[in-house]
């Protein structure tokens, strides 16, 4: 489907079939549809992506399918056609949209798709050079590859979680944007294959695992315990070396003002804006000794930030050469000047849930943007049907009356 | 050179710590002939950052950069000088791809910007990576990674009023932050090299770090920004504690809650009303979680995940490094490469979370400070082994 403003984005004319659903698949094909890809979701009333239904953390969601904020945020852009892929007919149609499509993309569990007649083997049979991908949740191979996760699981198994939170707290499991970063890493890996198809005519087969994605992303732990023979334990906001390094309660409810130095320069910056005679003893004279007494150290700079709103601390600190920031625990970062100032969010009008504000894509680079809404489930239905696949009205009627694309 | 899905594309890496290289690592990995300028003498400070084996520092042996700089090779060029600016162009007029993290501002003032790189190279592609991007008025702002990490939001999915006994919330461990930038980055700089077989031209790519950062959590960070009235976060399971540690139970669908209840052995409170309706499980979440805590408490981790996956409902016990190291599942894969390492000798790296069926991962050690000199300067841009040792004694690289 052309944009209507004409503008041509770096994937323009790669066209994804994306059997993706919940979070992990549809951030990795949001991704390629920002960066100009055509994506085209198969889904199906009878089987519906969960994020249009129900959210892992807070239940069923409000309102209809077509009304998920989760579901309209990580589909934007994209089209959507149903197909009810029990039939064999709908799924003779997936075949032929695959053969009309650069990439395929899928988060079922292992060997689902396979036996629906569309795993790789028969879908390179329809286009010798697709490049598949397929994420799930401890990868395709392996004597667990059965087995299903969720974002909360593969953290905990990658490591991350052990690591994360305080230590004597329970662990501290990780948000939402686990999903997303096994999507992210899923539409690097699609890019890294289309570059060698360019290159050599060549597709490919791609098995990604959401666990190792996440080990891959604290792969330092990993080495520390190679090299150091040590278990890297959760430490809260501190940091091996560095100290100060925490948060810190400023003035107001749940304010907190993010404070490190890492440097002798920062050190000083920072003594001359708290002022503390006390900051100038033998316990804070050098790295190691701010660092063994910085329980102390917390308690003096917080004297200084409770008095403080955490914006004006943050100039007064910036001002002077100290890395410090304002922490955003809720709805506070889309009232930041310098978030604002980006452009960070972008409006867009949805049909049924209306303007809502979505949070741009991460690169500015040429031609790169938020297309269009998500798709009501169904939407382009006829579009693909006819404008790609070259149906007939009275062949669509047909189908849709065998119950096949719904 | 190994043949991976990036072979034959260039790159010049100025970057420092985490974002940068780990974006210039995952090209390299793919096959990418990556080369990292390094300040003479000192490098990469995620050389002298650590951990150390034995907590003593030396510039070949820091975990953190072993990680994060596989596959690529290493010179050393002193960008102060006339003389290594002037180099820098030199290299920069050869490569597809320049990814640098210097302060805004900084490169241009060096003569070093994208425009002037351009003019000699119009196919060149810069790609910016900094704290907050190129514009704004945070622009200069000074940021470390736990600075970074909370002022994009990452603390709000999670952070509950006093939850964490009056602290403040925690950062995740690790420098999940910055690894998020690299790979969102990553992503830009393989758009712009795609986009280039159509434009002809390469340009300048900013990635603000906050940025990438805020697109990773975009799902919480739109619920907080456009619903004043968000539902009530509450799951039906959750983190229990088994016999020996920690352990994720998530049965979000219907048939994943029953398949808990067969793995519990169908108890006799299951068979309650409230179980039958996500709406009734939700409402009672607390008690059901009071039931699966008794119930984890005297198995472990392991025959919990075993039995709950084969019923078919989602687990996922919380590992530490060494049993993710051991975990069957990941040797049956071969997630982790060992790679021998001239200083650091034969470690374990965790390869890549992507299996190319045509293009193996193949990671290689992380260069010595000024390993490739020779290698780029002579063979590469036509140095003789003269210049080079006056290049040296004039501390250039």
């Amino acid at each position: 489907m052309r944009d209507t403003d004409g503008s041509q984005g770096p994937l323009s004319g790669i066209r994804v079939a994306d059997f993706t659903w919940a979070w992990a698949g549809p951030q990795g094909t949001l991704l390629l549809g920002m960066l100009g890809a055509e994506v085209i979701k198969i889904e199906s009333h009878a089987r519906l992506d969960h994020a249009r239904v129900h959210s892992l953390t807070a239940g069923a969601v409000r309102g209809g399918y077509d009304e998920s904020p989760l579901f309209n945020d990580l589909n934007l852009g994209k089209l959507s056609i149903a197909l009810d892929l029990r039939k064999e007919e709908a799924r003779d149609l997936a075949r032929r949209l695959v053969a009309r499509s650069d990439v395929v993309t899928q988060n079922m569990r292992p060997g689902v798709l396979d036996r629906l007649g569309l795993g790789y083997q028969d879908l390179r049979a329809v286009k010798p050079d697709i490049i598949m991908l397929s994420s799930s949740a401890v990868g395709a191979t392996g004597p667990e590859a059965s087995y299903a996760g969720y974002a909360p699981t593969f953290a905990c198994m990658s490591g991350a979680v052990e690591i994360t939170g305080y230590p004597d707290q329970p662990p501290s499991p990780l948000s939402g944007a686990v999903d997303l970063r096994v999507g992210t890493t899923a539409a690097f890996a699609v890019l890294a294959a289309l570059h060698h198809r360019e290159r050599t005519g060549e597709g490919q087969n791609i098995d990604l695992s959401s666990t190792e994605v996440m080990s891959s992303m604290i792969g330092e732990a990993f080495l520390e315990y190679s090299v150091c023979g040590r278990l890297p334990q959760r430490s809260g906001n501190r940091d091996g070396a560095m100290a100060p390094h925490n948060c810190y309660r400023c003035k107001g409810e749940e304010q907190w003002l993010s404070i490190a130095v890492g440097s002798e320069a920062e050190w000083g910056a920072l003594r001359a804006v708290i002022g503390d005679p006390e900051l100038g003893g033998d316990a804070f004279a050098d790295p190691a000794a701010r660092w063994r007494n910085q329980e102390r150290l917390d308690g003096i700079l917080e004297r200084w930030t409770r008095e403080r709103d955490p914006r004006e601390a943050m100039e007064i600190l910036q001002r002077a050469g100290v890395a410090a920031m304002v922490v955003h625990t809720g709805a506070s970062i889309g009232k930041d000047p310098h978030v604002r100032a980006r452009g960070v969010f972008e409006r867009v009008i949805h049909p049924r849930i209306g303007e809502k504000a979505v949070v741009r894509p991460p690169w500015r680079l040429e031609g790169v943007r938020v297309r269009r809404a998500a798709p009501l489930i169904g939407e382009h239905t006829e579009y693909v049907l006819e404008e790609i696949l070259g149906l007939s009205r009275q062949e669509i009627d047909r189908l849709a009356e065998a119950g096949v694309l719904r | 050179m190994t043949t991976g899905a990036l072979s034959g594309l260039s790159v010049l890496e100025l970057g420092s710590m985490i974002a940068a290289p780990y974006c210039a690592k995952l090209l390299a990995d793919l096959g990418a002939e990556v080369v990292k300028v390094e300040p003479p003498g000192l490098g990469d400070p995620a050389r002298r950052r650590g951990p150390f084996p034995g907590d003593v520092p030396h510039l070949e042996r820091s975990a953190l950069f072993l990680y994060l700089n596989t596959s690529k090779r290493g010179i050393t060029l002193d960008l102060e000088s006339e003389t290594g600016r002037r180099i820098l162009r030199e290299l920069a007029s050869r490569v597809d791809l320049l990814i640098e993290d210097r302060p805004p501002g900084e490169l241009e003032r060096a003569g070093l910007g994208h425009a002037r790189l351009s003019e000699r190279n119009p196919r060149l592609i810069t790609l910016s990576i900094t704290p907050f991007g190129q514009s704004g008025p945070y622009r200069d702002y000074r940021c470390h990674p736990l600075n970074l990490y909370h002022a994009a939001g990452y603390s709000s999915p999670f952070h509950v009023p006093g939850a964490a006994g009056g602290r403040p919330p925690p950062k995740a461990g690790g420098y999940l932050g910055e690894y998020d930038a690299g790979l969102s980055a990553a992503i830009g700089a393989m758009a712009a090299v795609l986009g280039r077989a159509a434009s002809g031209r390469g340009q300048h790519v900013d990635v603000s770090k906050q940025e990438a950062m805020m697109c990773m959590e975009r799902v919480d960070i739109g619920r907080l920004t456009n619903d004043p009235d968000p539902q009530p976060r509450r799951m039906v399971g959750g983190l229990t504690r088994a016999k020996d540690g920690y352990l994720m139970v998530t049965p979000l669908e219907k048939h994943q809650w029953e398949s808990l209840i067969r793995a519990m052995g169908e108890p006799e409170w299951s068979k309650a009303d409230w179980c039958k309706e996500e709406a009734g499980r939700l409402e009672h979440a607390a008690e059901a979680k009071q039931h699966i805590d008794e119930w984890a408490a005297n198995l472990t981790r392991d025959e919990i995940y075993h039995l709950c996956q084969r019923e078919g409902t989602p687990a996922g016990p919380v590992r530490n490094v060494a049993e993710v190291r051991a975990w069957e599942q990941a040797k049956a894969r071969g997630f982790f490469a060992e790679i021998e390492h001239p200083e650091a000798g034969a470690q374990v790296y965790p390869s890549a979370p992507y299996r190319f069926s045509k293009t193996p991962w193949a990671g290689s050690p992380a260069p010595l400070l000024g390993q490739h000199n020779q290698e780029v300067y002579c063979d590469g841009l036509g140095y003789s082994r003269e210049d080079l040792a006056r290049l040296a004694a004039a501390g250039v690289i």
